[in-house]
């Protein structure tokens, strides 16, 4: 086969894409601006922004799993929790520092789910970091507007005798969600039970899974 | 049901930070709880002393939000609203 003529495929007989390449806007520039300014005047230095980067990467979904495995398995937890959220998960080792965390409990009669229409508001210190759609203008804007819509676009299609609630994370306060615990797991671990407590069942727009799932 | 605190959204457009999300101004709610009190961001987005508020938790129907139109008239918003933001109302009356 001539060559040539396949010039403009990869290796993978793909053909190639120009790169997605954009100038760094305004607020890019900023950023590097004000951080390579904080460094020079002494105010801060690489590694402490390189230690704040690797905090944040550390803390994932994981972490607000083990919080709902707890609350499903662990009564006294659970009355704490619900009493003060940001005290009962402090003890547990994840700090939400100056916010304040609010913990709402999904049965069948209500259903909680979490946005910030203002910005992206997230328990970060429970969840990570927040996914792209719930940081998107569709997500913010739609899921105050018709959460039944959205949630079914997430797979969740809630019956008319569930109670949607919609909580706008407008000020101090932070969500999680403590999804129902699923059927045929009353004799698990809180070790087991949290591989089944994904990150969208703690924001509302999913369910824990199945255990047949697993 | 019956001692629920009925509070009215200012429905006012200042300038500036405000954390008063614009489709609940103007809108009915009732008390769901009371936080803080926190300090006004309204202050502290321009760097002066924010003076310590009650932050409201308040609940809104669908159909006070968005008027008959909406599909599930019962379900609910809640929002975080400093005390500042919000006026004693009357509670509606029965259907």
């Amino acid at each position: 086969m001539p060559h040539d003529h396949h010039d403009h495929l990869s290796p993978s007989g793909h053909p190639y894409r120009p790169d997605d390449d954009h100038p760094l806007t305004y607020w890019q520039q900023m950023e590097i601006a004000v951080r390579e300014l904080l460094i020079e005047k002494g105010v801060t230095t690489a590694a402490e922004i390189n230690a704040q980067i690797d905090a944040m990467d550390a803390r994932t979904p994981a972490n607000g799993a083990a919080v709902v495995a707890r609350a499903w398995t662990d009564p006294a937890f659970r009355a704490a929790l619900f009493e003060d959220a940001s005290a009962a998960t402090r003890a547990m080792g994840f700090d939400i520092g100056p916010m304040r965390l609010i913990a709402l409990e999904n049965t069948p009669d209500v259903h909680n789910v979490v946005v910030c229409t203002l910005c992206s508001c997230y328990p970060r210190n429970l969840l990570g970091l927040p996914p792209d759609w719930y940081k998107s203008r569709a997500y913010r804007s739609r899921t105050v507007r018709e959460p039944r819509k959205v949630l079914a676009e997430f797979g969740l299609t809630l019956p008319a005798t569930t109670t949607v609630r919609v909580h706008d994370s407008t000020a101090d306060m932070r969500y999680i969600v403590i999804p129902a615990r699923p059927d045929g797991t009353d004799d698990w671990s809180a070790e087991a039970l949290a591989e089944l407590v994904t990150r969208d069942s703690m924001v509302g727009t999913g369910a824990a899974k199945a255990p047949q799932a697993l | 049901m019956s001692k629920r605190t009925y509070m009215r959204v200012r429905a006012d457009m200042p300038p500036g930070h405000v954390r008063t999300p614009a489709y609940l101004r103007g809108k009915l709610g009732w008390v769901e709880r009371t936080l803080g009190p926190f300090p006004n961001p309204e202050q502290l987005a321009y760097r002066h002393q924010g003076q310590p508020l009650p932050l409201m938790r308040m609940r809104f129907t669908m159909a006070e939000v968005w008027g008959d139109g909406t599909q599930t008239p019962d379900d609910t918003i809640d929002a975080e609203i400093y005390s500042h933001w919000l006026e004693p109302a009357e509670a509606p009356h029965a259907p």
